[in-house]
């Protein structure tokens, strides 16, 4: 135990004196955070839109009004033609087009219900879900103060099209997807640079001669990491809560387990990519082609996978990261306690001990 | 007298698919020698250097290695015996200090145990001056002797060196060679592989691997006197030629 202890205490000096390994544990973290955080912002400010107005009555007149009061649009010009909204998207000004039907106020008068479309140009799909959102709100807000006036029990239909995307996910997720790129990056990353660099500099041959057994090496070089993984994951649902009121809707216990949970996973990815390496390059490069790329492309964070060709659908089912991503989404955003995500816990824990398992029969206990 | 045996090899063999890199190779060490372990590269005697102090299985044959068999009780083997290696094999981001104190933890050392080795070891190298330094910021020549010295922390009865004088100067290889002379004679037994030639002179006996064989094992005197030349090199070149 004592032998152990001294291990790890090397390792933290390790850590803490590469200024290079510091700044992916620590800097990393909160650099992609506060990033994807601003990048993926739900603000839009002037937004310009153009408005297609088949009634021309009173009431969408004073719609129109509201719209243009809000700091959120500026209306830039009025359509006549539904076939001009396709050209006025492709110049690229106009990122949303307001569409009355006709007999707009008649509609309203009688059969109390009345259509305006909001038809966004949703190559930018963030930019699209908020406009769409927000004109709702500005039009609900609108509805809500005839009813008080008119005391009149009316209903403005918002009908939102999205142009270009039809399948818009919502995009609320960084915050779960960060924590996983950067936990799959620290663990498993750092730790099979960690071993590959002791094989470099020769000093694992040192180490498999004296007393200390391999497994002890293992777990004392992965060990800081798991500690240091758990502050990343803390640091940053802290910075996701205050910085961006990321909710937590689940338990914080269950959260941090699953955490854990697929740390282990990534560590033992890390070691069966430092006993295929023998260079710190070379596990630097599998580890960022290898994992990054999967984890960034295939586990849901950027790209939902839904809207996959099935073949990649089917392939994102063996990236750790996808399960992992589920079930902190489920937490964090619904809430929801073990009994929904059992499954996709199983599946992490089948696969942890998968990567364990191959990790410990790749790894030579004798240098050949 | 009757010299006593610490290590002994017979028919050590390993094979790495067809090829044959050590080839049933077998001598004995005695304890308190310099046992000089020559060859060209890829003589094969890293391989068979491996297979004694327990990181490399033998295919065939066996070897006792401090009264322990090198496969069977290969952690008995690892206590016993001290290891320096060819590349550098203390960590350059740590200090002096706090590399003594690693190694010699993970050999088993108790602390007051640590502390008393660590001051010893100032004072035979008089290195007050950089026993807080980083190891990478030391001369090579320097971080050789350390490495020696950390090798020999838990008072191994044998210590294997590989090649542990690679690229350095002669003034320190000489100095270096004071050192292993100190230890041996402490009752340390020294097994070494090295490339010089005139550090071969130095040995109490020499073995020289030709093509994973053992070619030639005795002390440098006899070995000149069988071959009628008048230096190690000689020697060598001699061997290596018949062979060829």
């Amino acid at each position: 135990m004592k032998r152990f202890i001294g291990f790890i205490r090397k390792e933290f000096y390790h850590i803490f004196r590469d200024k290079r390994s510091l700044f992916i544990l620590f800097g990393m973290p909160i650099a992609q955070i506060l990033l994807f955080g601003f990048a993926i912002t739900n603000e839009i400010k002037n937004v310009t839109i153009a408005v297609l107005d088949h009634s021309k009555d009173l009431e969408t007149k004073s719609i129109i009004n509201k719209i243009k009061a809000s700091p959120y649009f500026s209306i830039e010009n009025q359509i006549d033609n539904e076939k001009d909204i396709a050209s006025e998207f492709k110049k690229g000004k106009i990122k949303a087009v307001l569409l009355f039907e006709p007999h707009f106020s008649k509609n309203l008068e009688t059969k109390k219900v009345a259509v305006v479309q909001v038809v966004t140009d949703a190559t930018e799909p963030n930019v699209a879900n908020t406009i769409a959102n927000y004109t709702a709100a500005v039009i609900q807000n609108y509805q809500a103060q005839k009813k008080q006036s008119k005391n009149n029990q009316v209903n403005i239909e918002v009908q939102t099209r999205m142009f270009y995307n039809p399948e818009l996910k919502s995009v609320f997720n960084f915050v779960p997807g960060v924590m996983t790129v950067i936990l799959m990056l620290v663990s498993a990353m750092m730790t099979s640079i960690s071993i590959t660099r002791e094989k470099e500099l020769g000093t694992m041959e040192i180490l498999l001669v004296s007393p200390i057994q391999p497994f002890q090496v293992i777990i004392g070089k992965v060990f800081p990491y798991i500690f240091l993984s758990i502050i990343n994951a803390i640091v940053i649902l802290l910075l996701g809560f205050f910085v961006f009121k990321m909710p937590i809707n689940g338990s914080l216990f269950l959260l941090l387990s699953e955490s854990i949970l697929f740390i282990i996973s990534a560590l033992s990815l890390g070691i069966l990519i430092s006993t295929i390496s023998n260079s710190q390059q070379t596990a630097m490069m599998l580890s960022l082609m290898g994992l990054m790329l999967p984890v960034i492309i295939l586990s849901g964070f950027i790209f939902p996978i839904n809207s996959m060709p099935l073949p990649m659908q089917i392939i994102s089912n063996i990236i750790p990261a996808k399960w992992f991503i589920i079930i902190i989404k489920a937490i964090m955003l619904k809430g929801v306690g073990i009994e929904y995500i059992w499954k996709e816990t199983l599946i992490l824990i089948g696969m942890t001990v998968f990567f364990i398992a191959l990790s410990i029969k790749k790894y030579k206990i004798r240098l050949e | 007298m009757e010299k006593e045996k610490i290590i002994t090899v017979k028919n050590l063999t390993k094979k790495f698919g067809d090829f044959t890199a050590v080839e049933a190779i077998s001598f004995d060490v005695y304890k308190g020698e310099i046992f000089g372990f020559l060859g060209a590269n890829g003589a094969g005697k890293t391989t068979a250097m491996k297979m004694l102090i327990g990181i490399s299985n033998p295919t065939s044959g066996e070897a006792n290695v401090a009264g322990f068999d090198v496969q069977s009780n290969s952690e008995m083997v690892k206590k016993n015996i001290g290891y320096m290696s060819q590349k550098f094999s203390m960590y350059d981001d740590l200090t002096v200090k706090e590399n003594i104190v690693f190694f010699g933890g993970i050999y088993g050392l108790s602390r007051a145990e640590i502390k008393i080795k660590t001051a010893a070891l100032v004072a035979e190298l008089q290195i007050e001056d950089i026993i807080n330094s980083l190891v990478g910021s030391l001369p090579l020549g320097w971080k050789q002797k350390l490495s020696f010295s950390v090798a020999l922390l838990h008072e191994p009865k044998i210590v294997f060196l590989d090649e542990p004088t690679g690229g350095v100067d002669p003034i320190t290889r000489r100095q270096f060679w004071e050192m292993i002379y100190t230890q041996a004679y402490k009752g340390t037994t020294i097994f070494v592989t090295t490339h010089y030639m005139d550090e071969a002179e130095y040995c109490d006996r020499v073995s020289i691997m030709v093509a994973g064989k053992i070619e030639a094992l005795d002390t440098p005197k006899k070995l000149k006197e069988q071959f009628k030349v008048d230096s190690m090199n000689d020697v060598f070149l001699k061997l290596a030629r018949n062979i060829e």
